[in-house]
């Protein structure tokens, strides 16, 4: 039972995180989904959110956008355009963010600045339950 | 000839020069270190995203997305080029506007609509020379940029190629191959041809979330957008490298210039104490 899977996760201008863990729980276009060690190869998008990994009975929260994970047996992969520990999330900064998108959101009238503005509302929501999700689980 | 003091000011302003060059060497040389390290951490994603494409587009082939489709019949072609927005580099940017002003004017030859698209101003201020179509320019980013940039970029040549305002996206950059040898290439972008993964993937079964084509119609977009990051990366890298050689040059030009001109400056002293004396001499003997 001692069996751990490598976690990576790697964003264009840094290599985030790599570690061994128990248990990832990653929020896949489809819906979330959870890889235990010995997990069949698998290919999958990912949307914007919460992934978690568990190490030694504690969670850890990380926050990814626009990224795809690769899991084979004894390690998972994720490439994300941006991905963040729950540890280094500003959350002045998301919440700042968050006003400009919804300010956004009430003036935009074309369909492309709207889809974007709604994307920036998701990543800044995600990013702030990321940390207090982490706050709670006290990893953070 | 030069009189004493015109030399001296001459030698006084050589020194300053060098001063200045070896100071440009020495920022140049840990700026290159910064951005050499940028493209060390970006390789392990590059890396692994064209491990995960080639695995996908094994089984792919043209029909599958529009981003892979060669049109028949070419009206505009897209030209992206990345330079750096300074100079004194040496002939790092000329290199790389010569080769993508030769692409237009090959391209304008065979009756294509040719557009640009600037990144870097040196870039850009030769292109509006030569009369081009300027799209899109982003100046003074250079010194500082990030994925966000490239995937800007990105998305607005993705578009412009989906709506059928460009045929053919072509990328003219820096590449960075040592200290001493930068290339401009020319690698054209879109429409995505024989993905460099093809021959790494690893050739295992997975099982796919959406689908190959949802997951295809994620990647291949991104897959724009890490060509473009890289010739960002690679073109700041060589800019640097370019730089640095540069100053080097210049610097010991300098050398040379004060060496001929302490020379020149001694010989000068000499001339006149010989011609001073002479006088001298000339003098007495004239009084006896």
């Amino acid at each position: 039972m001692s069996k751990k899977l490598l976690l990576e996760i790697v964003t264009p201008d840094r290599k985030v995180l790599s570690q061994d863990v128990d248990y990832v729980g990653a929020p896949g276009a489809l819906g979330e989904f959870g890889v235990l060690p010995n997990h069949i190869p698998f290919l999958s998008a990912l949307g914007i959110g919460n992934l978690y990994y568990k190490d030694g009975g504690r969670t850890h929260y990380v926050f990814v956008s626009g990224g795809f994970a690769e899991v084979n047996p004894d390690k998972v992969t994720i490439l994300a355009e941006a991905a963040e520990k729950a540890t280094d999330i500003d959350t002045e900064r998301a919440r700042k963010a968050q006003e400009r998108a919804q300010q956004r959101l009430a003036r935009a009238q074309e369909k492309v600045d709207n889809a974007r503005a709604q994307a920036a509302l998701r990543r800044s929501l995600a990013r702030m339950s990321c940390r207090t999700s982490g706050e709670k689980a006290g990893t953070c | 000839m030069a009189s004493l003091r015109d030399v001296k000011t001459k030698i006084g302003a050589v020194k300053k020069t060098k001063q200045i060059t070896k100071a440009m060497n020495m920022v140049a040389s840990a700026k290159l270190r910064n951005a050499q390290g940028r493209i060390e951490r970006f390789k392990p994603y590059a890396q692994k995203f064209f491990e995960m494409l080639g695995d996908l587009a094994a089984g792919a082939d043209e029909s599958v997305h529009p981003l892979l489709a060669k049109r028949e019949e070419k009206k505009t072609v897209g030209i992206v080029i990345v330079t750096s927005d300074r100079g004194l580099c040496g002939s790092f940017n000329a290199n790389i506007i010569k080769a993508a002003l030769k692409l237009a004017r090959e391209k304008r030859a065979e009756g294509l609509g040719v557009k640009f698209y600037c990144v870097g101003k040196k870039g850009r201020d030769a292109v509006r020379k030569a009369e081009y179509e300027i799209v899109v320019q982003y100046r003074d980013i250079m010194g500082s940029f990030d994925f966000t940039v490239a995937s800007k970029l990105g998305n607005e040549l993705i578009n412009a190629f989906l709506d059928g305002t460009l045929d053919e996206v072509v990328l003219c950059y820096g590449e960075f191959i040592s200290m001493g040898r930068q290339v401009p290439v020319a690698q054209i972008v879109l429409p995505i041809s024989g993905t460099p993964g093809e021959a790494a993937g690893s050739g295992k079964e997975y099982v796919y979330e959406p689908s190959v084509e949802g997951l295809l119609a994620e990647l291949l977009p991104r897959f724009v957008k890490v060509q473009v990051y890289r010739g960002m990366l690679d073109t700041s890298a060589s800019e640097h490298a370019a730089r640095m050689t540069a100053m080097d040059n210049a610097t010991r030009a300098c050398d040379d210039m004060i060496n001929a001109l302490t020379l020149l400056y001694n010989k000068t002293r000499q001339a006149a104490i010989t011609r001073d004396l002479m006088d001298i001499v000339g003098a007495t003997e004239a009084l006896k």
